[in-house]
């Protein structure tokens, strides 16, 4: 029953080591391109967000107008030198429209961005050190996400003054919260994995355990929720400036050109001046939020 | 049980002192401060002074802060600047049209989505699924002023059949019908925003709970699909979701804002807007601040309920 | 009966001295500790140079809790663990850096002991890069030499953890231990995952690692076969206390705690012929480590309980032979 029966001689230890060499699987990357590219909305959602990334940066040479020149013509209806129109004050509404992608693509990414990465961060230690650490972090989480996300926006909005950066800034500041729970409770589960612990017995730093081991195997959620996010942080700068309180005219965004149609005049009888800056809007946030789904099937094949 | 819900209220306090915190810092990093906004430029500077002193805005801020709380335990969130009446007051006459515009959309919603959600995970992969999945990300992505607008355009404007705002039709009788007018497009705006997101999620615990072995071993022993739906994957189902709507609150809350000022409803959503545009701070401290009251409470509502209705909770 | 290649007079390698880890158990609104487990209660223990200390017991009788205590992946609730006579039980992380160059631990699942997002070039010239243990031009030589030490070809580095078999990956983590030339490797149950097949390899394996770079282990698992296989020494653990130590074939051949002749009657014997002689069983549950037992921890499923059993609990006696029994066997 001794085990000397199967012993190996050392000479052989190679041999056993039960070689497989087949072709090496497929990356884990490539992988996941693989699921992302059999869902087709998801696959059309990114082209249309690339789409609307080549309009943002080359809006210059697309617009056929200058998107705050005033022309002659005050709410002109659809015609072939303006074929969207021109606002009330004779203003190239397509134009305008090229000109505010560049609006919505910055608030949507810059916003995500830097609140991903403060979540992420508090997230990561708060999940690593527990303790008092936890507790202070998620009681501030707590606070944060008591107030009502669009209403406190628009309240410290209207008290700062509603810049891009001040609008991006409160976009953030309020956001951060679902990043950090999420990252927790991923991080959470995976510190107790033998690899983490393999890595503190080596004498790895916390730092390098946290950023290097741990966070590369919790991303995959947080790149959805990161997603979901750029159209969820497009949406509110849209609602901010409907609402008057975002971007400011003459700069275009999507937001202030629907605001035109609170009047009943706009609303009924020129609908080329709220339709068309809608319907871009939703046709953004359709895209992004059908990639975000595209890419949690993606990440995650168990969902 | 009872530990549970002490515990968890125990937790609540440090958040809500922190609420208050946050809160009074937000209206109080406005620049300058609202005397000097108000004041006809020309009033003396001894006057000025006199009237600064009296509101306590010479105190340092953490001084101010705890008069305002000690305002607070009292239940007062002080006078408006604009209309000069008791914030709680204003507050009070508002905050019914909101609740009833989103407790209505909520029900509705729920009422709406779960069936459906429902459906779609049972007949996963068909062309109802695919057609419901389809709309419910149209939904979820749809801006919500841009529908507003859209549903006035068609039902106001075009066809007139509805009114196009407010909650009763002025100069005309109050009655039930007409009332009912009113809340049709605001609480379609809202519901739709609701099931669109909430039927995902349904369906995909739904999902989750039909692929369990043990309704592998309902269905194996012979039991009517429809038995195995209702009486052994609901039940399961249904907790989470019902939590999961509780969250909807605070978004409903703040998206009250865009649809009250759309539909001219006149809620806590339009004295916001109308607040910030009068710069009127101690009526949005209020506002913010019983906003969160709410956020919070339900929040606790929703984790006890959670605790009761779970079991496996009870052991962690 | 004691071989004489056994000197426990020299010095320890590792020393455990009166070691106590207790988890609380917390309840109520203030979550007041109402209770402790206690994984492990009050152990003293001595690793020597150069041997393999065989820890055997059922799951969840302490042993793990030991070994990662060694490696301090617990803290200890009390009690001192020395390393060549220092004291670094209380030492902060960055104490403990130059110390964990030397004791190094090898993990039971193979799968979740390998990082799936990091090459296997990454995983082992990561702790020689942190430590700075050779010059950066060095460092893929080193890589190259630890895959030969383990037996897996050098062009392996280049691949994830998931390309690989369970042993193959378990002579990784096997890798990743020795990278940073230990003197001491705790092996919590490394082969307990893994087939019958790859068991004696992967036994062989750190046999040849000990005596090629002189390493000490302290080698955990449940099972009977690969602690008699490998060790030198073995101890038995019941209910976070060790109830018998002694050289191996004094153990396996006269064991003298009733816990260690059911231990080791217990483990499947290959000659058929044997099966039918009368066997003893253990009786009943393992009780709970909260509460455990009043007197000798294992009467409640003695076959040979008496009175005192209950009510007084055995000290650990013995000089080479250790055993914590009032009625010791033959």
């Amino acid at each position: 029953m001794s085990m000397t029966d199967i012993r190996v001689n050392p000479t052989t230890r190679m041999d056993a080591a039960q070689m497989i060499e087949s072709e090496p699987e497929e990356r884990y990357t490539q992988q996941i391109i693989r699921r992302f590219r059999k869902n087709r909305l998801a696959v059309a959602g990114l082209v249309v967000i690339i789409l609307l990334i080549l309009t943002g940066l080359f809006a210059p040479w697309l617009t056929p107008h200058n998107p705050n020149e005033l022309t002659a013509v005050f709410s002109a209806s659809p015609s072939t030198t303006h074929l969207l129109g021109t606002d009330q004050v004779g203003r190239d509404v397509l134009s305008r429209l090229i000109y505010a992608t560049r609006i919505s693509l910055i608030v949507g990414f810059i916003t995500v961005s830097i609140y991903v990465t403060i979540g992420t961060i508090l997230g990561l230690i708060s999940a690593y050190y527990g303790g008092w650490m936890d507790m202070i972090v998620m009681r501030l989480a707590d606070i944060f996400m008591s107030f009502p996300y669009l209403m406190v926006i628009l309240v410290v909005v209207s008290i700062l003054g509603s810049s891009l950066t001040t609008i991006i800034l409160v976009l953030a500041l309020f956001s951060w919260p679902t990043v950090a729970r999420l990252v927790r409770g991923s991080v959470l589960s995976l510190k107790e994995l033998d690899y983490v612990k393999a890595g503190v017995a080596l004498g790895l730093s916390p730092a390098r355990i946290m950023f290097s081991h741990i966070l590369p195997n919790a991303l995959g959620p947080i790149i959805v929720n990161a997603t979901f996010g750029v159209a969820a942080a497009i949406l509110s700068e849209a609602g901010l400036s409907f609402l008057g309180m975002g971007i400011q005219p003459p700069t275009p965004s999507w937001g202030n050109m629907l605001s035109d149609a609170q009047s009943l005049t706009v609303l009924t009888n020129q609908l080329w001046l709220w339709v068309p800056a809608g319907s871009i809007l939703l046709v953004t946030v359709l895209a992004i939020n059908f990639m975000g789904d595209g890419l949690r099937d993606a990440l995650d094949p168990k969902q | 049980m009872l530990p549970y819900i002490v515990r968890r209220l125990l937790i609540a306090i440090p958040v809500l002192i922190g609420i208050t915190i946050l809160n009074f810092c937000i209206v109080n990093l406005a620049p300058g401060n609202p005397v000097d906004m108000f004041i006809d430029p020309n009033t003396p500077q001894q006057l000025v002074e006199a009237k600064k002193e009296m509101l306590g805005l010479n105190d340092p801020l953490i001084i101010q802060y705890f008069k305002w709380l000690w305002q607070l335990l009292q239940g007062g969130f002080g006078y408006s600047f604009s209309s000069f009446a008791p914030v709680t007051h204003i507050i009070g006459e508002r905050i019914g049209p909101t609740l009833m515009l989103t407790s209505i959309s909520l029900t509705l919603g729920l009422l709406i989505a779960i069936p459906i959600g429902i459906l779609s995970a049972v007949k996963q992969n068909t062309r109802f699924d695919y057609i419901i999945t389809g709309l419910s990300f149209i939904w979820t992505s749809m801006p919500q002023f841009f529908l507003g607008l859209g549903l006035i355009y068609l039902f106001a404007l075009h066809f007139k059949i509805l009114p196009t705002g407010g909650m009763l039709t002025i100069g005309g009788d109050d009655n039930f019908a007409d009332r009912i007018k009113h809340l049709i497009l605001p609480v379609s705006v809202l519901t739709i925003a609701i099931i669109g997101k909430k039927i995902r999620y349904v369906r995909a615990s739904m999902l989750d709970v039909l692929k369990q072995d043990y309704l592998r071993t309902a269905r194996a022993k012979g039991l009517h699909a429809f038995i195995v739906t209702n009486k052994h994957a609901l039940r399961n189902a249904l907790i989470p979701i019902i939590t999961v709507f509780g969250m909807e609150i605070p978004l409903l809350l703040g998206g009250s804002i865009i649809i009250e000022q759309i539909f001219q409803w006149p809620g806590i959503g339009q004295l916001t807007m109308q607040s910030i545009l009068s710069r009127d701070y101690p009526t949005l401290m209020g506002l913010n601040f019983i906003a969160a009251i709410i956020v919070l409470a339900t929040n606790l509502f929703m984790d006890i309920l959670y605790f009761v209705a779970d079991p496996r909770v009870k052991y962690n | 009966m004691i071989e004489a290649k056994e000197s426990p007079s020299q010095t320890p390698l590792i020393q455990i001295e009166g070691l106590k880890t207790y988890y609380p158990i917390k309840k109520g609104i203030f979550s007041r500790t109402v209770g402790h487990v206690k994984a492990v209660d009050d152990i003293s223990l001595n690793i020597y140079e150069g041997e393999t200390l065989g820890l055997i017991g059922e799951s969840g009788c302490g042993k793990s809790t030991i070994g990662r205590s060694i490696v301090r992946l617990e803290n200890p609730s009390n009690g001192k663990i020395f390393f060549q006579n220092e004291d670094i039980t209380q030492y902060s992380n960055q104490q403990l850096k130059p110390i964990r160059k030397n004791i190094q631990i090898i993990f039971q699942d193979p799968y979740s002991s390998l990082n799936p997002r990091k090459k296997i070039n990454d995983i082992l010239s990561e702790p020689l890069i942190v430590h700075k243990l050779v010059k950066p031009h060095e460092v893929q030589q080193n890589v190259d030499q630890l895959l030969d030490a383990v037996g897996l070809p050098r062009s392996y580095k280049n691949r994830y953890p998931h390309e690989f078999s369970g042993g193959q990956r378990q002579r990784i983590g096997i890798a990743r231990a020795i990278s940073l030339k230990p003197k001491f490797i705790v092996c919590d149950e490394p082969v307990s995952a893994l087939d019958v097949s790859i068991q004696a390899q992967i036994l062989n394996l750190l046999k040849d690692l000990q005596q090629e770079l002189n390493l000490t282990y302290l080698f955990i698992a449940h099972g009977v076969g690969a602690v008699k296989y490998i060790s030198t020494r073995v101890a038995v653990m019941y209910l976070g206390k060790i109830v018998e130590l002694a050289d191996k074939a004094d153990l396996f051949n006269h064991p003298k705690h009733p816990y260690t002749q059911i231990l080791l009657n217990s483990s499947p014997l290959p000659d058929p012929k044997l099966r039918n002689k009368e066997r003893l069983i253990i009786q009943g549950e393992v009780p709970s480590s909260a509460n455990p037992p009043m007197g000798c921890r294992f009467h409640t499923r003695c076959p040979y309980v008496q009175d005192k059993c209950k009510n007084e609990e055995p000290l650990l006696t013995g000089f080479l032979h250790t055993v914590a029994c009032h009625y010791p066997l033959g």
